[in-house]
């Protein structure tokens, strides 16, 4: 019942008896539940990595919609301009030695916030030998086992499964780490998820269901897909706890991975989150773009965007302009390299082709 | 008639159907207000209204589950999944449920469904979007399955389809709803108003199931084909310049047996090509019930040009796609001796 973009003073956050003035605003709750999360307080150093992060995959994912234009990258190419907040806010609260992640088809984000080269995710979009998956897994499908980020998934809600699996290791060799699976809203209807959800509490596995909300499965919205669209409250009937918070705002997304990571390392098994965030570009590279409005989108950059917001509290913390500028200078020149390194190093040998099927040969 | 390309001719034939049986319905992902993600039904909730044709949520178990018991209860449901590459999350209910309804309940449940998906790769799709499942299909007894190679073929067949009183998978070549393909990736794509099939009759029409075309009649060699690879096949026999008898079987399940053999029996030899995986494919099915029953015709062994035993990748694509090269050597082979 966490609803931290408008903060309630009535939730109860702990099991204690409650006075019964409060108790009739809210019902006590018959089990133990998180505390709400509170916006995180970042220094100066911190507020501006995640502007870095933030800044490099935007750029990042313009560039690579450039390349597709070109017909650099085919097939498909899930951009993740706009949500960049999520993946950078939560993975920062991530301890890289220890949790995993696992991720959708829109995973370029995800890839870029774990600080993996980008010129090897620009290389794999390309499908060029030197992408981190040898170029045979393409946009929707990379992994990099040393990051614990396993994939990279082309099918819709697939990954929720297997991150409950991955929970299952972290618990059964108890190295104290957590699993964030990250699905859309839409994929918050498919079957497995809840089965997965369900699983995960019986067995109070270490994972953060984390609901990428950017209100549209492709063309259709989430209230036209979903008969609880309160996607936050899906975990309710398996006793996973569920937080709504703003996904445009990096720090309360990064103070939301706190609460949730607390939850879930002292034990109390899974929880939900819904990252209320927004897509700028299409679903995928041809999209017509008929089920929204232009204005829509347009009022959420002007409005809403992450990194304007994070700027603004930047500046106010000080940070010049100048500065800014050279950090986008900088990020310019990483990705223009990523752009060229994806774009020189060779196809792979098609003798590749029969590689990696199997541990064995046949 | 009217010039038509494959998803046109898909969208005319979900729209005769619905406007002529009030129980035909279209549901699916995004193929209400957004039309599909193909457009392959553009117009049918404008014209039929939400409860005819509807966006289902993206789970495809579900919506499978879903139109068997429409089904069962006396509806035409026509569920799309959007990829073929999706329709695993289905597979239960295909297998335990549509295509064992009518045995198990001695005759008394019929499951009229019409899974339409689009399939196949040479669109970049890499392993998710691209696959060429229809061998795990043919495999169940119970199912039938449909693969057009044109918008004729499409819309006839799928009128017919509907219409069955059978659960059928409609797989669609994806890589052909807009122009034949030829295998030749790197040339121009040439449109379907270019091509004869493309001449479609605005009204109801049905192609029957069970019955295969002879799209090129010959004397040398039989090349059994479906989908695409019908257009990659006759561009390989009119560059090799062999006098080639393709046969594009267009449904698979029921299988035209007779025409297959008719055929063999007078070329002695056979090639088969399709995109699915070699390891039980289809072509295998093939390749024994052509030996069966055309042992003593067969003049060299049943050549199969396929997809690779491998997922379908995301770079080399041309590599997997059994294309030109890979059939005109298998060509050359079979006509060997």
């Amino acid at each position: 019942m966490a609803r931290p973009t408008t903060k309630s003073t009535a939730r109860a956050s702990k099991p204690a008896p409650k006075p019964v003035a409060e108790a009739a605003d809210l019902p006590t709750p018959n089990r133990e539940r998180p505390a709400d999360p509170e916006r995180y307080t970042a220094s100066k150093a911190e507020l501006l990595e995640f502007y870095r992060q933030m800044m490099l995959i935007r750029r990042f994912e313009e560039r690579a919609g450039q390349l597709y234009g070109l017909g650099l990258i085919g097939g498909f190419c899930h951009l993740y301009i706009g949500q960049e907040a999520v993946a950078v806010g939560l993975q920062s609260a991530l301890d890289n030695d220890k949790d995993s992640v696992i991720t959708g088809y829109r995973d370029h984000g995800h890839m870029l916030a774990y600080g993996i080269d980008p010129k090897i995710i620009m290389a794999e979009l390309t499908g060029r030998q030197a992408g981190i998956s040898k170029g045979k897994g393409g946009s929707m499908h990379m992994f990099s086992v040393e990051h614990k980020f396993y994939g990279g998934h082309g099918i819709v809600g697939a990954q929720v499964s297997l991150g409950t699996g991955l929970a299952f290791k972290h618990k059964y060799s108890a190295d104290g780490g957590v699993c964030m699976a990250y699905f859309g809203d839409g994929a918050a209807n498919q079957g497995q998820v809840y089965e997965s959800m369900n699983m995960a509490e019986l067995w109070k596995l270490p994972i953060i269901f984390v609901i990428e909300n950017n209100q549209y499965a492709m063309g259709t919205s989430v209230n036209r897909a979903s008969a609880e669209d309160q996607l936050y409250r899906r975990g309710e009937s398996f006793r996973v706890p569920g937080m709504q918070i703003d996904g445009m705002d990096v720090l309360a997304v990064r103070g939301a991975a706190e609460e949730a990571l607390a939850w879930v390392r002292a034990g109390k098994g899974p929880i939900l989150l819904e990252l209320k965030t927004y897509r700028y570009r299409g679903h995928s590279m041809s999209d017509p773009a008929k089920y929204r409005t232009r204005e829509e989108v347009q009022s959420m950059k002007d409005k809403s965007d992450c990194i304007d917001l994070a700027k603004r509290e930047l500046e106010a913390l000080g940070v010049t302009e100048a500065e800014l500028k050279a950090l986008e200078k900088d990020i310019r020149q990483k990705v223009a390299e990523a752009a060229d390194f994806a774009e020189q190093s060779p196809e792979p040998d098609p003798a590749e082709l029969y590689t990696d099927v199997l541990v064995g040969t046949y | 008639m009217t010039r038509m390309n494959m998803i046109q001719a898909i969208n005319s034939a979900m729209d005769v159907a619905m406007e002529r049986d009030p129980d035909v319905m279209v549901m699916g992902e995004d193929v209400g207000y957004f039309g599909g993600v193909f457009r392959a039904t553009a117009g049918l909730q404008k014209k039929y209204g939400k409860t005819r044709c509807f966006d289902a949520p993206i789970n495809e178990c579900g919506i499978i589950g879903v139109a068997v018991g429409m089904a069962a209860y006396g509806l035409r449901p026509v569920p799309e999944i959007q990829f073929a590459d999706y329709i695993y999350p289905g597979m239960d209910q295909l297998v335990s449920e549509a295509a064992r309804l009518r045995y198990r309940s001695g005759g008394e449940f019929t499951c009229p469904i019409t899974v339409r998906s689009p399939f196949g790769g040479g669109i970049f799709g890499g392993q998710t979007h691209s696959q060429s499942p229809e061998g795990i299909f043919t495999h169940v007894s119970g199912l039938k399955t449909v693969i057009p190679s044109n918008p004729y073929d499409a819309k006839g067949l799928l009128i017919a389809a509907i219409e069955d009183p059978d659960p059928v998978l409609f797989f669609e070549p994806k890589r052909i709803y807009n122009g034949p393909f030829d295998g030749h990736y790197d040339r121009p794509v040439s449109p379907w108003s270019k091509h004869g099939s493309s001449e479609v009759p605005e009204g109801h029409y049905t192609v029957p199931l069970g019955k295969a075309a002879i799209v090129r009649a010959g004397e040398a060699v039989t090349l059994l084909c479906y989908g695409t690879m019908v257009h990659v096949a006759l561009g390989v026999v009119e560059e090799a310049g062999v006098d080639a008898e393709v046969i594009d079987l267009r449904t698979l399940v029921p299988l035209d047996i007779d025409t297959i053999v008719a055929s063999v029996e007078k070329t002695g030899r056979c090639l088969i090509v399709h995109e699915a995986t070699r390891t039980s494919g289809f072509g295998a099915e093939l390749s024994a019930q052509v030996q069966e029953r055309c042992f003593h015709h067969l003049e060299a062994p049943i050549e199969r040009v396929t997809g690779w035993d491998t997922p379908y990748p995301h770079s080399l694509e041309w590599a997997y796609f059994p294309g030109p090269v890979r059939i005109g050597e298998a060509l050359k082979r079979v006509m060997k001796d």
